[in-house]
């Protein structure tokens, strides 16, 4: 009887090792951002379709907006592309397109052909702004509070279901007597 | 051939087979001097690709890989140290770009648990090895002939 205890008490110790290991392992869709609660990195790019015109966070200052990360090239980005302009249509808050790693004219003809979300859309072609955002693949969702705080961070397409969890819960209530 | 030196042949070709990867690499880039360039090997060495998460930035192809293997490349040619360029990199993604964790009290165990495991599989080994050897003193079982022989 005794020697089959401490095989079995062995057995169980790994079992629960392994256990917390494939809980814990990093899911790339609950990967939280390193920048929670930090304040977002400030950047000024091109503004896609007019590249003499710059979009800077500095002109957000002082409201919440959202952040997308997006490429013609990603197919969750026409996943959730719908879903985007759904809410775009509430205008309840900037919706700040971060063009990553893409060709200027595909996102012209995308956005021509699906429809745009997108209040401004800022041309990251190098990745450096995506790479201060710690982005590792699109498509990535942001907020960014009035103090410009990163407050969440989405991975995966956006969905009505996260937009009302996550985000619109985040934005200041309207309506409220 | 002798089937001993089939298997020696065998493994060997297993071992230059496992060698193979480095055929794989992808990245040229080239620093301006080999100290740099060492750093660079090593450190690209270090970090994660998010994208494919078992393998470094050194070794994925991906885009991204790419851009933080230029983030890498560009802080060793501003002067920043190793430990800067791990900071760099952590603070935008967080200890999981690190193939080695810090030691921190959250991953304390991450660190403890190849120490602990080797002891116990010393302590057991050794109670096993004293039990047998006890069990030879005491073997009083008779041997029969035929089959000291086979």
């Amino acid at each position: 009887m005794n020697r089959f205890v401490l095989p079995f008490v062995v057995f169980a110790a790994l079992a629960g090792v392994l256990y917390v290991g494939v809980k814990h392992s990093p899911d790339k869709s609950t990967m939280v951002s390193a920048l929670l609660g930090k304040p977002a990195p400030a950047f000024e790019l091109p503004v896609l379709g007019d590249a003499s015109r710059k979009f800077s966070t500095s002109l957000l200052a002082g409201r919440p907006w959202v952040m997308n990360v997006w490429g013609t090239w990603c197919a969750e980005c026409r996943v959730e592309h719908q879903a985007l302009l759904d809410i775009a249509r509430q205008n309840r808050v900037p919706i700040v397109g971060l063009n990553w790693r893409d060709e200027d004219a595909a996102a012209l003809e995308w956005l021509a052909r699906l429809g745009n979300p997108y209040t401004v859309v800022a041309v990251d072609g190098d990745g450096r702004t995506a790479i201060n955002f710690g982005v590792y693949g699109a498509p990535e969702t942001f907020f960014i509070d009035a103090n410009g705080l990163v407050q969440y961070r989405h991975v995966g397409a956006m969905s009505p279901e996260v937009w009302e969890r996550e985000f619109a819960s985040r934005l200041p209530q309207v309506g409220m007597p | 051939m002798s089937a001993g030196r089939l298997v020696t042949l065998q493994m060997l070709a297993l071992l230059l087979l496992s060698l193979s990867w480095r055929a794989f690499a992808i990245d040229i880039t080239v620093l301006p001097n080999e100290e740099l360039q060492r750093r660079y090997q090593s450190l690209t060495h270090e970090f994660r690709c998010m994208q494919c998460q078992n393998n470094s930035i050194a070794d994925s192809p991906v885009g991204l890989a790419s851009d933080l293997r230029r983030e890498v490349a560009e802080l060793l040619v501003a002067g920043k140290s190793d430990d800067e360029i791990r900071a760099y990199m952590v603070q935008r993604y967080g200890n999981v770009i690190l193939f080695t964790p810090p030691l921190a009290a959250s991953t304390a165990w991450v660190w403890m648990f190849p120490v602990i495991a080797v002891f116990a599989g010393a302590i057991i080994g050794v109670v096993i090895v004293r039990r047998r050897s006890k069990m030879v003193d005491t073997d009083d079982s008779i041997v029969e002939p035929e089959e000291v022989t086979r």
